[in-house]
Order: structure tokens, then sequence, then C-alpha cells
């Protein structure tokens, strides 16, 4: 692909842990018009240090500025970009379905077979639902379940590792000593 | 401050002394060896200002007469010194007025530290009164920010502070701290900070890097040299003096970059960018290898990217790595601070003289001279013009002095016809184009450099934005040379109108007071110049004043600016007239 075509990018970075710092970070973001398809933070494999992932879709020339401009935050540790074939990700849908439908609507439940979706709890009024998956797979099943009625549904941030080995922990060993 | 950054791994134990937070502040910009700060007082910074007046045998601090003033002082301060510049002002109004400020010291590098008071911690988030979210705001225009809620944290975080603002590419930083934080009693110990895990102010300069660009610095047939202000902030003067004299290579200047090595340098061919001078912007598109060193190609550098240097093979010498690649893509990109790296590539540079390349330089500079440089600093039409008040002040300072200039057309000026014999010398808003930036510069370049002649240089427009800084310079007795050269308007606006509105003067006249009853006002010595005939008297009257002294110069209403790259051109296509 063109270093000039826009696709989907996951950034991951890792940071120390502070105030202040997702404001600075979707900044970048916000001076330069890009939408954050979506945004993560969690603690990350080192104890202390955080990680942020974002999805953007931009150019690859455009993410390499991206980068630099992250990297130059005096709280960042360091980031990385990766393309959606160098990395293992998921992404969680939640499904809250009324229950009567789950007893009246007999095809509801081959899709939650077929679709590996996991119930979550079920209570007489709704029951919710699980999936992770790719987006596209969470929007197929929206897809399916849309036309009995969703009461709430959310979709989280995508996460992701990478395929290659992140060199986050040796950089941070060089760091320290 | 919930930071778990730099782990205090200085684990000696020094003694400590049970003080107020407020204390700490004045004691640690003491142990940062801060002797003038700049600021304005206010209600959540007030302990603060109780502990100066107890210290201000060790601190002076310089009262301006607006926020704003404030870090524009403490950047000239900065900007002529190479120190950081400390501004300090309270919450809420306080802390908005030093945004300007910090955006300018932002884009153009300037290591500046400001302190701001906070409303209690008790109180933050419920809209209390002069509460505003300081950290918010300055987020995008800070190298670093932090906001302090506990006396403990206070030492740290101005530690962590000084040593952001200084070290890699300089910036400004903003500690938020708390009045509760300010009143809290704890035990103040200080280390200096060396060292945040998260930040590495100077790359590593790639292996082979530097081997690389001397090969084809070599190599080169019409090598080009432009610098920016990395050489001045990493003090590499010297050294890239003697790279270009041994490579004998032509070599320009972006604004900021001005005065690393003297106007009159053999080699220095001159300006860059819109208003720069005719041959280093037509032959930025002729030589076969760029050197770009300590500069970012800014937009009104380069003009159109899509035809700046297409020939050439580019190689950027920078300091940050986020500038590699921004907006012109390098061959070469040597990493690490200019000083260093420019030490280590002398070596392997071969000395070379390009004589016939450097002809061109001149060729094109007789050009210039003749359609546009003859007629600004030996008019023999009737009205002033700028360029021959600045070829006064060049006369009569033998080209020692600091020029201290605003923003617009007497900015561009005094930068194309200076004499910059010392290094340090051109102080001015680069990046952000800050009207209003001049007289307050002017004050702080003069009070961190007492024994310098500093001249601040405005236009009616920008001066009458922070004009009110004439009472910091009466209270202090600064001796700036304050010259207005007034056309009575906003002549770059009115330029443009010209050029490309077709003449509609859209609020760009300026209907002006008396600026010398103003002056006057405030106990400075005034004059004002109406005659060409008076001009280099009243310049040396000036420049012999032991206090500080006004000039204003009225100059022809109409004059414009040339030679000039429309905006949005490419560099080849600069105008003469």
């Amino acid at each position: 692909m063109s270093s000039n075509t826009k696709q989907l990018y996951t950034v991951s970075i890792y940071t120390e842990n502070n105030i202040g710092l997702l404001n600075r970070i979707s900044a970048i973001f916000q001076r330069r018009h890009i939408n954050i398809e979506s945004l993560n933070t969690s603690p990350s494999e080192i104890e202390g240090v955080s990680k942020f992932t974002v999805v953007v879709d931009v150019t690859e020339v455009d993410i390499q500025k991206i980068i630099g401009q992250i990297e130059k935050q005096v709280e960042v540790i360091k980031a990385y970009y990766h393309n959606l074939e160098d990395i293992i990700y998921q992404i969680s849908g939640l499904f809250k379905i009324k229950s009567e439908l789950l007893f009246e609507e007999r095809q509801i439940q081959n899709i939650i077979k077929e679709s590996n979706a996991r119930i979550v709890t079920v209570n007489k009024d709704f029951f919710v639902l699980e999936k992770s998956g790719k987006k596209e797979e969470i929007m197929e099943l929206y897809n399916k379940l849309s036309v009995f009625g969703i009461m709430q549904y959310t979709r989280s941030g995508l996460i992701a590792v990478t395929k290659e080995e992140m060199r986050i922990s040796t950089l941070l060993q060089n760091y320290n000593h | 401050m919930e930071t778990k950054t730099i782990a205090n791994s200085n684990t000696i134990q020094k003694a400590t002394e049970r003080i107020s937070g407020s204390e700490a502040i004045v004691r640690c910009l003491i142990e940062e060896g801060v002797k003038i700060i700049y600021g304005y007082p206010g209600g959540a910074i007030m302990p603060v200002y109780d502990e100066l007046y107890k210290y201000q045998d060790k601190i002076h601090h310089v009262l301006t007469r607006h926020e704003q003033g404030a870090t524009h002082a403490a950047q000239g301060f900065a900007r002529i010194s190479g120190d950081v510049g400390v501004a300090i002002a309270t919450s809420g109004p306080g802390a908005t007025n030093l945004i300007t400020g910090i955006a300018d010291a932002q884009i153009d590098s300037t290591p500046m530290v400001c302190i701001t008071g906070q409303v209690p911690s008790h109180l933050l988030g419920s809209d209390a009164f002069q509460e505003t979210d300081i950290v918010g705001i300055s987020t995008p225009v800070t190298k670093w920010n932090c906001q302090v809620t506990n006396a403990a944290d206070i030492p740290g975080a101005i530690a962590k502070a000084f040593f952001i603002a200084k070290s890699g590419r300089p910036g400004p930083v903003l500690v938020d701290i708390t009045k509760d934080a300010q009143f809290e009693e704890f035990d103040f110990v200080y280390d200096r900070c060396e060292k945040i895990r998260s930040y590495n102010p100077i790359p590593k300069t790639e292996a082979g890097t530097l081997e690389q660009a001397a090969q084809l610095i070599n190599n080169a047939k019409k090598p080009f040299i432009v610098w920016g202000q990395g050489v001045i902030l990493s003090e590499a003067e010297e050294v890239f003096k003697a790279l270009v004299e041994k490579a004998g290579i032509p070599a320009a200047w972006t604004i900021l970059g001005a005065s690393a090595i003297p106007t009159s340098h053999h080699l220095n061919v001159g300006m860059l960018g819109m208003h720069g001078n005719y041959a280093p912007n037509k032959l930025t598109n002729e030589c076969d290898v760029l050197i770009a060193i300590g500069m970012r190609f800014d937009d009104r550098v380069t003009g159109d990217l899509s035809k700046y240097a297409k020939q050439a093979k580019v190689i950027h010498f920078e300091i940050d790595p986020a500038e590699i690649n921004k907006n012109v893509k390098a061959d070469v990109a040597v990493l690490g601070d200019a000083k260093s790296t420019l030490k280590a590539i002398l070596p392997l540079i071969n000395p070379n003289s390009h004589v016939e390349w450097h002809q061109q330089f001149k060729d094109l500079y007789e050009i210039e001279y003749h359609k546009v440089i003859k007629n600004d600093i030996h008019p023999t039409k009737e009205g002033l013009t700028m360029g021959e008040v600045i070829h006064e002040i060049n006369l009569q300072s033998k080209g020692e002095a600091a020029i201290v200039t605003d923003v617009g057309q007497h900015q561009m000026i005094a930068c194309r016809y200076a004499d910059f014999n010392i290094t340090k010398s051109n102080i001015t808003s680069g990046g952000l184009g800050t009207m209003g930036f001049g007289l307050p510069a002017a004050i702080g370049a003069k009070m961190a450099a007492p024994e310098r002649e500093v001249v601040s240089i405005s236009g009616d427009g920008g001066y009458q934005m922070t004009i009110q800084e004439l009472g910091t310079i009466f209270q202090q007795k600064a001796a700036v040379k304050v010259v207005v050269l007034n056309n009575e308007f906003l002549g770059m606006v009115r330029q443009w109108q010209q050029l490309f509105f077709d003449k509609r003067y859209a609020s760009t006249e300026m209907i002006n007071p008396d600026f010398i009853k103003i002056a006057e006002g405030y106990y400075l010595k005034a004059r004002k110049v109406v005659k060409r005939a008076d001009l280099k008297d009243a310049v040396k009257e000036m420049m012999e004043s032991k206090a500080p002294y006004f000039l204003e110069v009225c100059v022809e209403k109409e004059g414009n600016v040339f030679p000039m790259v429309p905006s949005g051109a490419s560099i080849a296509d600069i105008r003469l007239e």
C-alpha cells in the first residue's frame, strides 16, 4: 500500500502514568483534524507504565509524523505504530436485549450460537450478550440483532498485542541504568 | 501531582528544613540560580509574593504592567542570556494572560518557567473565584506542565521544570501550585533534576550519518547552508563558523538564526524566507546539496514546499527527531546537539572554496542592491524609510547592539538591514509573530545583559499592544532605547491589502496618540524625528543616553517591504518589486 493512502493504524503509546497526558496526546490528533476511531488506556506489561492504544485512519506519512510528535512529549516513553496485519487485536461489543425475545424468537438463539457470542447475564427483563472479535464480526452481529430490536449497544476500543516483539522492556532497562 | 516519573534515586540523606510551600518555591528558584523574575501579584499567588518580599536581596522581582509583558520579558531575558527566563502570575486571568508568551516561547524554543498560583485544592473544579484550568489551557503550548497540590511535591516539580525548559530543544513549562500547597509546611530539600526516564533531550547521532553527510558535502558542487536558532541555542557559533569557512560554503539564516555569525562575514549571504534576500531564496532552488542546521523549514522560509529545493540532496542537522521529514524530506538526518555534531563532522570536511557558486550569490545581491536595498537605506525620495533608520543605528552602534523587534514591516526591515556583530543579538518573535513582543522583551534583554546596548524597534501598531510596559522601564530604570517607526498604519497588513486585496485598507489605518507625550508621561526622555536632516543627531542622542530613551521616527506612510515571496508561491518566484 502506498504511503499516501489512508489506512487504519494502531498507535501503542507507553507512558508515565500522569494526569493530563491523555489531554496532551489527544491534542496532537485534534490539531491535525484527525478523528480518533478508538482509544483505550490501560496498565502495560511493565509496572508503573501505562499504555494508550489509539486507532486512526491516516496515511503512513502522517502516522510517522504523529509518532514523532507523540514521542516528543516528555512523559511518553515510546510510541509504535502498526497496521492491522501486524497485530493481534480484539474489540468487544455489548448488546442489551429484551429477555422475551430470547424465548419468542428462536432465531436469536441460533444467532448467538453461530456468532460465538456469550450471554453475560439474564434476568426477566433483559439479557446481555458479549461478543469479542474484529469490528466486522461485531457489526455483523449488530446487524442481525437489530432486526429484533436492541435496547442498548456499545463497542469497546481496540486493544492489541503485536506479532513482533515490542522492545519497550529492553528500552526501559537501558533508561534505568 | 501524581507522577511516578522520577524515582528519587538520590538516596544520600540531605539535611531538611521545615518551611512553607511558598518559601520553598522561592528557595527552589534561588537553588536554580535565578536572580530576576517577572510577574504580577494576585490572590492565589500572594503567599509567594510574601516570601519574595523576604528574599528581595536574593531575587529581584520585576513588576510588569501586564502578565503578557512578564512572559515576553522572561523571553527576552532568556534569548539574550541563554538562561531560563522566569515568569510568575496569579490564577485565573493572571494565568491566562501568560498564554501568548508561552505559545511564543514554545514555537521559538525559548527556555521559560512559568509559575502560577491556583485556588486551594478543595475548590478545584468548583468554578471558584479566579479559578481557571490553566494546566488544560496551556497543555498544547507548553513543553511540559503540571499542577501541584501538596507542598512536598513543589521541589520535585520545579526541579523538573527547569531541567525540561533548558535541556534538549528548549521550551516553556508551567507549574500551577494551589494556594493550600503554598501555605502548607513540609521538610524542604532540593535536588536538581538531571534525568527523566521517559525524556531523551539529546538524541543519539545515528551511526554513519556524519560520514554520509560529510561525503555529500565534500562532493557537492553547489552546496548551500541554511541555519537557524539551533546554532545559537547549542552555542555552536564558533564551530559553525569554522565549518562554513573550511568548506567555503555560502550560508543563509532564518530570522531566529540571525547573528550566529556576523552579518559582515564574507560567506554570510543573508536572510531566508518571505522577505529575505534575493540570492539565498533564488539559489535554494539551484544548490545541489542543502545543509540545514538547527532550523525547522518553517513555511515562511520555504514557501511552496512542493517547489522547494527539489533538485537538492538535503542534510538536516537537528536535535528534535520530530522535525526530521516533517516539512522537507532529509536524505541524511544528523541527529544531536548542533555543537557536538558540527564538531564531529568538521574533521571529515575537505577544505574548499566554491568561488563560482559564491559569485552567483554576489551577482544576485547586486541586482537586489540596485532594485531594493539602495533605495531602502540611502533613499532619495522625500519620506523617511525604515531602512535608513536601521542603517543609522548600525553606524552609531557599530553593529554591536542587540536589536529587539516586534512584528511587522519594521521587523522584516530590521532583520534585513541590522548589522549583527555579536551573537544572540536578534531578539524577535519569529514563529508566532506576536505583536507586542518587542517592548517587554527588550526590558528582559536589557536586565539580563545590562552591559549591552539594547534597542527596541517597534511599529506604531505593535507598540500600542504592550505600551504600558513603559511603566516597567521607568520603575526599573532599564536603559532600553525604544524606537517606534511610525507610519500610521498596520503596515504589513496594509501592504498585503495593497498587493492582494486591491488596496482595500480595511481597519489598517491608525489614528495615533501623541507618543512623545505618552513617553514623557512615563518620565522618559523622548524625541520625534520627521525630517531626514534630524535623524543622525537624534539617533546619536539616543545612543549616548545612559537612561531609557524614546525615539519616534515618522516614516513614509505606504512603504513596502521587498523582496517578497507571495504567500503560497515558490521561493524562486521571489519578487523584487
